[in-house]
């Protein structure tokens, strides 16, 4: 057993921290830390300064342009850019389709599309969920149906992040009905510019738009857009979710709101004294602080067993079980820092742009939307209960 | 990072799993249990055979200078089998502490003693009204001609009964609950004077009430800095929490191993009740728990040896951590476990026992957050 941080993870990460410092523009770092809406073009303004460092895919195997890091430089990386303010990197290409491209695309797939995941030339999305099939993802109805070299696809996608601004979505489709209902489900590859394709927002609690229903009438798609077998794309989407088990733990969200807590409550008063100094909420901030320290040593002990082929196999849920409850609670709690002031809801704090005259407003009105749409993490990715399940069929074994 | 055990390290593990095989068998433990002195000898012997009561004593007194990883090996072990023995009072808490504070007369005296298991010392500072407040001491030692006397009493005195000696605090100048003005003394716990109640815990290890009428002491009695013994105290009391976390771990475990055992085999229904999902998430959750109690536990022993506030931070999140989850887990498994949960019967009733206690030894969940929130 060694418990310290290696002298080179230190030093990676440092100079993580100082590149971090240098190149996140201010605009970016201060909407992010004040919780406000990121647009399409900040995403890819942060992640062509990555990639240019190269940077750009954390994950990837050099071959492929990847910064060919160890899991815990991963973690680190994600740890100093989370805190500093910088966005997430969009999952959808460069950690969903990317390394299922690498596993099971054609050479001719992966010199197509991995060049502009990296440089976010490509926004992807993913077309997974239906109305119908949820928790149960492989109800899956959405069908493709063999027409000469194409596919004829038809049906509906729901709660697809970010589909408004996406060319692309990888789709798990029916290719065939029979049988198990695993099985006649294949992994294509859809330009969102297809005729065909609709794109209807689905407005959320946080007065938001991130997630969407995509609807496909007869979009015509080419054979050459299948990744691995037809009929056996359940295995790659399972493939896809014991991908980078590590990312699902959110520590670095987890990481920037405590210190967002903090800060805001200490800058917030209560009795004219500090809140942070108020027995009743500090007791609180205590309690998740040590929650958080516990989380981010369970991932680190993850990260060790990862590289040794060992485990359970339950970790993995538990953290993302864990990471969902601690960043639930922490966007619950800097909510309650704001008070009887979270109650005005002003959409337009979380673009930013807004000069409200609400108490306190430019400082407070994105919390409450903020608690609002964090209500989605332990729903999304597999939900809790799905989770548990999870957990519990490996362990009992029943 | 590697959370591995190494070579000496897994091979530490095997003689304490080989010492929970052998030596503690459940039936056998109720029979220790209710001994006379609470715990068996016949274990106490192997112990010091194996080398393990020497386990934190630096090598020139017979020692093996382990670490908090040891530690934390050691006790994981004993949690898992529910030893009675008063390993950790002596051997973890009170043997160190004396290692630490104690004069180089002291120490040749006694530490190859307590290594081999010959002498057991116990810590005795929790008072009536203290609560879990070290620095709450109505205990008196007056300066005598050629020495000290003291006055007062000692509550719930980890396994008491069986101290040959004790590591008393006392106030030697100031008021009640000042920080300054405590020192530690050095106590035959057959002095005339001393008088030892001994009770069974609600877990089945002993606590005794230690009455001190007029004790007088020779002036050598006086273990580290006249007046200044709190932080010495702090550091003895976050290492047996520290081991309480580990144990708290070993305890979840095997608890929980039973309670799934159990949630396997009993059928309602025509079928395992483990087959039922309302009972499945109960089972997730405190398997969510005991990986939260390890992981901070794994902290606490990063930061044992550490500065003094690294080291109260991280014993304050892992004792606080631990004890909620213990509690929890002991909750969850008496209720999967039905009316069989309730019985006397099962060792499943005594895990849970033993995790309400390690919460409330050496202070709570309430008094760690208080003491973290004061660091933060």
């Amino acid at each position: 057993m060694d418990f310290r941080e290696s002298a080179e993870d230190q030093a990676f990460r440092l100079q993580v921290r100082a590149f971090v410092e240098r190149e996140l523009p201010t605009d970016i770092r201060d909407r992010v830390l004040n919780f406000q809406h990121l647009g399409r073009e900040d995403y890819v303004r942060w992640q062509r300064i990555l990639h240019q460092q190269g940077w750009g895919a954390p994950g990837w195997p050099v071959a492929f342009g990847g910064a060919g890091w160890t899991a815990a430089q991963r973690n680190i990386f994600d740890e100093e850019c989370f805190t500093a303010g910088a966005p997430r990197q969009m999952p959808f290409g460069l950690s969903m389709v990317a390394p299922v491209l690498q596993k099971f695309g054609t050479p001719q797939q992966q010199a197509r599309f991995l060049p502009r995941i990296l440089d976010m030339s490509d926004w992807w999305c993913q077309g997974y969920s239906e109305p119908g099939a949820g928790s149960d993802l492989s109800a899956l109805r959405c069908r493709a149906d063999v027409s000469g070299d194409n596919y004829v696809v038809n049906g509906q996608k729901i709660w697809t992040s970010f589909a408004q601004w996406a060319n692309w979505i990888f789709c798990l489709v029916r290719t065939h009905s029979e049988g198990r209902q695993q099985e006649g489900i294949s992994f294509l590859l859809i330009d969102m510019s297809t005729p065909g394709i609709q794109v209807r927002p689905i407005k959320t609690l946080d007065g938001g738009h991130d997630v969407n229903e995509v609807f496909f009438d007869n979009v015509r798609v080419s054979r050459d857009n299948l990744v691995g077998e037809e009929h056996k794309g359940w295995a790659i989407a399972k493939y896809l979710l014991g991908h980078e088990r590590t990312n699902i733990a959110g520590l670095g969200n987890c990481k920037r709101f405590m210190r967002r807590l903090k800060e805001i409550a200490a800058s917030t008063q209560k009795h004219g004294r500090p809140l942070l100094e108020d027995v009743r909420f500090r007791d609180k901030v205590v309690s998740i602080e040590m929650e958080l320290l516990a989380h981010e040593w369970s991932l680190l002990r993850l990260i060790d067993q990862e590289g040794k082929g060992q485990g359970k196999g339950i970790e993995a849920s538990l953290l993302k079980i864990r990471g969902s409850e601690i960043q639930q609670r922490l966007t619950e709690l800097i909510m309650e820092c704001a008070g009887p002031y979270a109650v005005p809801f002003v959409p337009e704090a979380l673009e930013g742009d807004a000069d409200i005259d609400t108490a306190n407003g430019r400082l407070l009105n994105a919390l409450a939307p903020h608690y609002l749409d964090w209500r989605k993490i332990s729903i999304y990715g597999g939900s809790n209960e799905v989770q548990k399940n999870i957990i519990a069929k490996l362990t009992l074994g029943l | 990072m590697d959370f591995s055990l190494n070579e000496e390290q897994q091979m530490l593990a095997d003689l304490v799993a080989r010492f929970v095989e052998r030596q503690c068998d459940f039936e056998a433990r109720r029979v220790s249990a209710a001994s006379d002195r609470g715990w068996s000898e016949d274990n106490w012997t192997a112990l010091a055979e194996t080398g393990l009561l020497a386990l934190a004593l630096d090598e020139q007194y017979g020692g093996l200078g382990a670490g908090a990883e040891e530690m934390l090996v050691v006790m994981e072990a004993f949690g898992r089998g529910l030893v009675l023995e008063p390993y950790l009072a002596s051997a973890l808490v009170g043997a160190p502490l004396l290692q630490r504070v104690g004069s180089a007369q002291h120490k040749e005296h006694l530490l190859p003693k307590l290594a081999t298991g010959e002498l057991r010392i116990s810590l005795a500072t929790l008072e009536p009204q203290s609560r879990f407040d070290l620095f709450d001491v109505s205990c008196i030692a007056r300066e005598t001609q050629d020495g000290f006397r003291l006055e007062g009493r000692k509550s719930v005195v980890s396994h008491g009964d069986s101290a040959d000696w004790l590591i008393v605090s006392a106030r030697t100048c100031g008021a009640q609950t000042d920080r300054h003005g405590i020192s530690l003394f050095l106590i035959d716990a057959n002095s005339p004077g001393v008088i030892v109640r001994s009770f069974a815990g609600l877990d089945g290890q002993r606590v005794a009430e230690v009455q001190f009428d007029g004790v007088n002491v020779a002036r050598d009695a006086l273990l580290g800095p006249m007046h200044e013994a709190l932080e010495d105290l702090e550091w003895a009391v976050d290492r047996a929490c520290f081991a309480l976390c580990a144990e708290a771990v070993g305890c979840m475990d095997r608890l929980i191993e039973l309670t799934v055992e159990y949630l396997q085999t009993r059928k309602q229904f025509g079928k395992p009740i483990g087959t039922f999902q309302v009972l499945q998430h109960r089972v997730a959750e405190m398997l969510g728990l005991s990986e939260q109690a390890r992981s901070i536990t794994h902290y606490a022993a990063a930061n044992l040896n550490g500065e003094h506030d690294d080291r109260a931070r991280a014993v304050s999140a892992a004792k606080t951590l631990v004890g909620r989850a213990g509690r929890l887990i002991g909750q969850h498994a008496t209720q999967l476990h039905g009316g069989m949960g309730m019985t006397d019967e099962l060792a499943a009733g005594w895990f849970f026992k033993r995790l309400t206690v390690i919460d409330m030894t050496w202070g709570d969940s309430d008094h760690y957050v208080e003491r973290y929130g004061t660091l933060m």
